[in-house]
């Protein structure tokens, strides 16, 4: 286990020394949008019985944790893939599995840090409950190891930086930004409800809220049912493509 | 003598191109071995094949008589690759380069060895400098520490003197030989042949995948051995028609191949006879160079017309 461990410390080191861009940057962002949106719903709206600035502090700070969970293994691997330096982790004797667990795992802490970090700026402003933590936790996490696992195959597939930013802008973003951080898809056209429910970033945000105020679109359990079953997809998938080799050993 | 690696009929496609034809090649323990040929000619996809950076289409490859398939976790802890391309890892310092690496091969603690390396490689004051501030050369001698953290028994070194001055090389050179001297296999990729002239004991030469000359060094020269006389005459004056068969000439300098010295003192002999007054003469010893390009013209020849 010493591979997998030294590869989760390396994935964890490479991303805090440049924690400026990987940790600070993200907390700011989502601190622009808590202002702006709280700025100018605060006193219009409140969803499921809750003030907006409340309801919105969930939904950014799982956002934040999720678009940075996914930024994390992909950068790491299309950087070393585009260097060369992605020698150093296929000449030692670590195992397909191994090298899937300590990327999806660093991905995960990345994804923790940048989401508590939101959390604790955004309490400035309004303190949400948290009747559920371990329910909070559990979404967050799974949340992390999805987007993680889904970073590695953009990382592995794309050839160069435009193509990976691609996958980001026109897959993870649009994902993340219409699951419902912005609003409780019961506010949408039944049309839009429907579609909504065909993404998991919905139930993950959805089911993260629920720890947070005990309500949510939809029961937790299923929430967590989706994401469950989605992450056994995305992690097989990603297996899958490591035990073959594909662009990593020619 | 054990086995150090065996490359049993190895065959590697890539798409349409054949970037190994069926090679075979062992390495016994201890060896310092050459890999020579070409650009293209499957050097460094045999050595990707052997650290398991690409997968074959054919053949097995074993090192110390493990699959590097199938046991590769043993394979690999055996083996130390000093990549082509100078490559790092911008994140991280030197120290830490090598204590991570370390870590990969299951390696902790592993301090007391990485500083030994970096003393031997000149790279003590550099320990706590980052990968991006070094000079090329110095990152080329942390690809060499990198390769050796885990202490392998085959060495693999994949044209490590491109682009490197004359200093270092020697430096590198000194050390890859005492390697070898405690024990090390060393394979080494080279376009310098001089250099595998002096260091290695056998070599194989590699042309469009396959291997069409495997010796040891010595008798490789001897198979093109003699010496090479070459001569002008004052005045750039012809030489006596009688000497003109077997020889060539180049800008009024003619070169003789000789099989043995004996056939010097005949030849000035017609020359004095002749009335030639010698301006110039240089007699050179057949080297490694000579012997690749025979090799790789001979194989060219014949070769001519059986490939599509």
């Amino acid at each position: 286990m010493t591979g997998f461990r030294t590869l989760l410390y390396k994935e964890v080191l490479r991303f805090w020394k440049v924690s400026f861009q990987t940790v600070g940057a993200p907390v700011l962002t989502a601190l622009l949008y808590l202002m702006i949106f709280s700025h100018v719903l605060e006193a219009h709206v409140q969803v499921h019985g809750v003030p907006y600035t409340a309801f919105l502090i969930p939904g950014l700070v799982m956002m934040s944790a999720l678009q940075n969970a996914f930024a994390n293994s992909s950068s790491s691997l299309i950087q070393s893939k585009v260097t060369g330096s992605v020698v150093f982790v296929l000449l030692p004797p670590i195992s397909y599995v191994e090298f899937f667990l300590a990327y999806v795992s660093a991905a995960i802490l990345r994804g923790l840090l940048v989401g508590t970090g939101v959390l604790l700026l955004t309490m400035v402003f309004a303190v949400p409950a948290l009747v559920a933590p371990l329910w909070a936790m559990a979404f967050i996490v799974l949340g992390g190891a999805i987007m993680g696992a889904l970073g590695m195959v953009a990382g592995i597939w794309a050839d160069k930086f435009d193509q990976l930013a691609g996958f980001q802008n026109f897959l993870i973003m649009p994902l993340t930004m219409l699951s419902g951080v912005f609003y409780s898809i019961h506010s949408l056209p039944e049309f839009w409800q429907q579609v909504s429910r065909f993404n998991p970033v919905f139930y993950m945000i959805d089911g993260f809220r629920f720890g947070f105020f005990g309500v949510s679109d939809v029961p937790p359990e299923v929430s967590l049912a989706v994401i469950a079953t989605s992450f056994l997809l995305v992690s097989a998938a990603t297996l899958a493509l490591l035990r073959s080799g594909y662009k990593l050993r020619s | 003598m054990r086995i150090a690696v065996a490359i049993d009929r190895v065959e590697k496609r890539f798409g349409s191109l054949l970037a190994l034809a069926g090679v075979s090649l062992q390495i016994a323990e201890g060896e310092f071995f050459g890999l020579l040929g070409p650009n293209g000619a499957g050097k460094t996809t045999l050595i990707s094949c052997l650290a398991g950076l690409s997968r074959p289409n054919a053949g097995k490859l074993t090192i110390m008589g493990h699959d590097v398939r199938s046991e590769y976790r043993a394979a690999r802890r055996l083996l130390g690759v000093v990549p082509q391309e100078l490559v790092f890892d911008p994140f991280f310092s030197v120290r830490e380069t090598l204590r991570i690496q370390s870590g990969y091969f299951g390696m902790r603690h592993n301090d007391d060895w990485i500083d030994e390396i970096l003393a031997n490689l000149d790279l003590t004051a550099k320990a706590n400098a980052n990968m991006r501030s070094l000079s090329g050369g110095m990152k080329r001698r942390v690809l060499v520490a990198q390769a050796l953290v885990h202490k392998p028994p085959v060495i693999v070194l994949d044209e490590p003197t491109a682009g490197v001055d004359v200093e270092l090389r020697q430096g590198l050179w000194q050390f890859v030989q005492r390697l070898n001297r405690d024990g090390h296999t060393v394979i080494l990729t080279t376009h310098y042949l001089e250099e595998a002239e002096a260091l290695c004991g056998r070599i194989a030469m590699l042309k469009q995948g396959r291997v069409v000359a495997l010796d040891t060094t010595r008798n490789l020269l001897a198979r093109f051995s003699g010496q090479t006389l070459s001569l002008r005459l004052a005045g750039l004056a012809p030489i006596p028609q009688t000497l003109r068969a077997g020889a060539t000439e180049s800008e009024g300098t003619w070169t003789f191949h000789l099989g043995s010295l004996a056939e010097i003192e005949p030849l000035l002999a017609t020359l004095r006879e002749a009335g030639c007054a010698i301006d110039d003469l240089r007699l050179t010893q057949t080297d490694l160079e000579d012997v690749f390009l025979g090799v790789m013209q001979d194989n060219g020849n014949r070769q001519e017309g059986q490939r599509p």
